[in-house]
């Protein structure tokens, strides 16, 4: 290391660190630790909110109907808390930790203030699970106003939202620290740049939500008399939206982390990569307008600008990535020899290694079924077609379901030997979840968002209207598909426990990863000490042009087929 | 690269100067700057989102 | 790797050709998906209003009131709830409510009616089926828009917005019948 470095460490007591057999990284046993604890409540909040989803899906599917109305509500509300919001932040919580104190080498700022943010998380979890659980906050994850929860439900929610703001200044106070201490040398890693990006949306997106989310407590305490609808609106959904592209970012650097590590894949070009997450940091977040197209009173030039992130900017962002992971996988196993037409490289990618099959199944269908349905929903006029609708959940269960927790699930599988150094258990199990999860919830986005299309309701209990004044009869193919949207649950459910038990069970049970287990099973891809730029360029990638035209082509041709469907209907004005 | 080197020969040994053997293109610094990209991501959505939003919010008229 | 920290002017790295034209084909594509929302509602038909008020849902539901009086042309089934037949290009206001839909409104095919949509407690999802036309209903604001019904027939309003245990229940009805 540099003498600069040398200096740093003798500027203070020296903290506690190993070298990481796998990687050569400097791990510093604060951070992991903090790591380690983030990623266990990650994975208790997955199983339960799990759950909630399991028997959400089972009561739409209307041959099976299995909870009554008000439990469906407060299951649903559940869900939502506890998979939308603790499982995917707590476990960015360690991504962000991991991002910076273990790839810059450096040990952790401020660990306390990370204790403290993790026990506000905690705290604010548990009791907003607890507000809804005792069925009187039954107010879905938006709690639109004038609809009121109980107090703790906001206060539990504001706690867990400034534990995550600390997290967040814990980890730029890491990057600082990193810098002055030059224990890095030139620009952060990608994968920390991604969660850099992830961050700076989290301050926005934490922000936006004390902004709504305060007042609210104090009027559901007295102290406030009124909150406006559409202005609560407003501000919710720069937290609502916006927290939802927090995990864009960070599953995004998860996967360029996972096809660093198993594949030693590099960025086809930094500077292009990491001017896709620019577009993110300064884009992303005004897509948040999504939620507002049908709302009374707000001008079509705001929607059309906001909704597009200034004329889909971020879609570019997001584009790039599509074409660069793909790009740097082909072109790392082309280098490693798999160079046999066309697609040799993919076929004879590692895919009875989860952590590779979770990561890729991961970046197409968030292409495929998130990223196209987001933009077509999106639209402002188009937006008429869908909006409320079952396509809402359908869309963003491809995004974070499909796209984050798959990406989450299988960067665990390098987590649990390299953070928790443990060996898996029950390997052929994880071998498979990651198909099985991925198949699962392909279906529940598919079917969904099929069933919204023919306009069923989201968050609605009965679509027979049983017991209304008026029955209205959905299409027999809607019901169809949520019959259909209940096996795929129940396929996700078992992928899902799967998981559980693996990662539980190996943290708990596995064998220790000491030297002669990392020399005989290697995670990390070798040859990967390089850390130069550019090389790949020279290197003609076809199979990656092929798969971004099939992409860009069912993209434009679902794209318009929106608009026909939308010319359709009544004429509005 | 090369257009980049020769400017440096001139008038500025700027800050970057010493640390590091080439001028840093400003892009590269202004993506490598935690801070100033914190600064842009909150504006850009509290600007064009959150302020125009709320601007149009409140002139929604009472109805007549 | 993109987790290694990276050295020198990366920025200055010359492009791969592929990457180029992805960009500007992504590029361009967002320019046209941006311009077909602005020529949509230069050519297109099915374009949400903007023109809203704040209300007070009693002034709101003293103007349903009014209509309702004024134009009642029967009662739907044994419901007890009006059906109204306002004449063509008049304002027609329908309520939202825990939980129902009121009046039952009575369309002609193909004319045009100034809509008025507001709530009276908790938001409401106006989602008019089988059609499929999705929008927002506030409480204190007024959203009016002309819709253009083109098909004869009984239509249901059904609501898509959670709004408590009875929810499910919110089901309204529009009936659009031939020219007179």
């Amino acid at each position: 290391m540099s003498v600069g470095a040398l200096e740093g460490a003798l500027a203070r007591p020296e903290e506690k660190y190993r070298i990481c057999g796998d990687t050569g990284l400097r791990v510093y046993a604060k951070a992991e630790t903090l790591i380690k604890v983030n990623a266990v409540a990650a994975v208790v909040f997955l199983a339960v909110g799990g759950l909630f989803g399991l028997l959400v899906a089972l009561t739409r599917w209307p041959a099976v109907h299995i909870l009554p109305a008000e439990w469906f509500y407060t299951a649903l509300t559940a869900h939502g808390a506890a998979v939308l919001l603790f499982w995917i932040i707590f476990f960015e919580m360690a991504i962000l930790y991991f991002a910076s104190a273990i790839l810059l080498n450096c040990r952790l700022a401020a660990p306390k203030f990370a204790w403290l943010g993790f026990i506000l998380m905690i705290v604010g979890s548990l009791m907003a699970t607890v507000a809804v659980l005792q069925g009187e906050s039954s107010v879905m994850f938006t709690s639109y106003v004038p609809m009121k929860a109980a107090p703790h439900f906001y206060l539990g929610i504001i706690l867990f939202a400034v534990g995550a703001l600390l997290g967040c200044m814990v980890f730029f106070g890491t990057l600082v620290i990193a810098k002055e201490e030059k224990t890095y040398e030139g620009s952060v890693p990608l994968v920390t740049f991604g969660a850099i990006t992830a961050a700076i949306i989290a301050v926005f997106t934490i922000a936006s939500g004390a902004i709504i989310l305060v007042p609210t407590f104090l009027w559901s305490i007295g102290y406030i008399s009124h909150i406006d609808t559409v202005m609560y609106k407003l501000v919710w959904w720069a937290m609502g939206h916006s927290s939802q592209q927090i995990n864009v970012s960070a599953h995004v650097a998860v996967w360029y982390a996972i096809a660093a590590l198993v594949l030693g894949a590099k960025p086809l070009s930094e500077k292009v990569s990491r001017t896709a997450f620019l577009l993110y940091i300064l884009f992303l977040q005004l897509a948040s307008a999504h939620h507002l197209l049908a709302e009374p009173g707000i001008s079509s030039e705001w929607k059309v600008f906001n909704t597009s992130y200034a004329i889909y900017l971020a879609v570019l962002g997001s584009m790039i990535h599509g074409m660069s992971l793909p790009g740097a996988i082909e072109a790392a196993q082309r280098r490693r020899g798999f160079n046999k037409g066309v697609f040799g490289w993919l076929r004879q990618a590692p895919w009875g290694n989860p952590a590779f099959s979770g990561m890729f199944m991961s970046l197409v269908m968030f292409g495929f079924l998130g990223g196209i349905s987001g933009v077509v929903l999106g639209t402002e006029q188009i937006n008429l077609l869908m909006h409320n609708t079952l396509y809402v959940p359908g869309h963003f269960h491809a995004t974070v379901v499909a796209g984050t927790t798959l990406a989450f699930m299988a960067v665990t599988y390098l987590v649990v030997p390299l953070i928790f150094r443990r060996e898996l258990i029950l390997p052929a199990v994880a071998r498979w979840q990651p198909y099985i999860f991925g198949i699962g919830v392909a279906g529940i986005s598919l079917f969904m968002m099929g069933a919204g299309t023919l306009g069923v309701s989201r968050r609605h209990w009965d679509i027979t209207f049983s017991d209304s004044v008026f029955t209205f009869d959905y299409p027999g193919t809607a019901f169809l598909m949520m019959g259909l949207n209940g096996i795929s649950a129940v396929l996700a459910a078992v992928g899902g426990l799967m998981y559980v038990v693996v990662v539980v069970g190996s943290i708990l049970f596995g064998k220790v990863r000491d030297e002669a287990a990392i020399k005989a099973n290697p995670i990390v891809a070798p040859g990967n000490a390089v850390s130069t730029y550019g090389g790949e360029g020279t290197l003609k990638l076809p199979g990656t042009i092929v798969l971004v035209t099939v992409f860009f082509l069912a993209f434009v041709l679902y794209y318009f087929i929106n608009w026909k469907f939308l010319s359709e209907v009544w004429p509005l004005s | 690269m090369a257009s980049s080197e020769s400017q440096d020969g001139g008038s500025q040994a700027t800050e970057g100067g010493g640390a590091r053997p080439d001028r840093v293109p400003a892009m590269q610094r202004l993506l490598d700057n935690p801070f100033l990209l914190l600064f842009l991501g909150v504006v850009m959505p509290t600007v064009f989102y959150l302020i125009w939003g709320i601007m149009e919010i409140i002139q929604i008229p009472i109805a007549k | 790797m993109a987790i290694h920290a990276v050295k020198g002017n990366w920025w200055n790295e010359p492009l791969h050709r592929m990457e180029v034209i992805w960009i500007s084909i992504a590029f361009v594509w967002g320019l046209v998906m941006f311009s077909a929302m602005i020529y949509w509602h230069i050519e297109g038909k099915q374009n949400l209003s903007n023109e809203a008020y704040r209300i007070d849902p009693e002034v709101f539901a003293a103007h349903t009131e009014a209509m309702v009086e004024k134009y009642t042309i029967g009662e739907e089934g044994d419901t007890g709830v009006p059906i109204v037949q306002p004449p063509p290009g008049s304002d027609v206001y329908l309520i939202a409510r825990l939980w129902e839909w009121w009046p039952v409104l009575q369309f002609e095919k193909d004319q045009s009616y100034r809509l008025h949509l507001s709530s009276m407690d908790w938001q409401h999802g106006f989602s008019l089926q089988p059609t499929n036309i999705n929008i927002q209903v506030h409480p204190d604001y007024e959203l009016v828009l002309t819709l253009t019904p083109n098909e004869a027939g009984e239509f249901f309003v059904v609501c898509n917005e959670f709004c408590g245990v009875g929810h499910h229940t919110m089901v309204g009805k529009i009936r659009v019948i031939d020219k007179q």
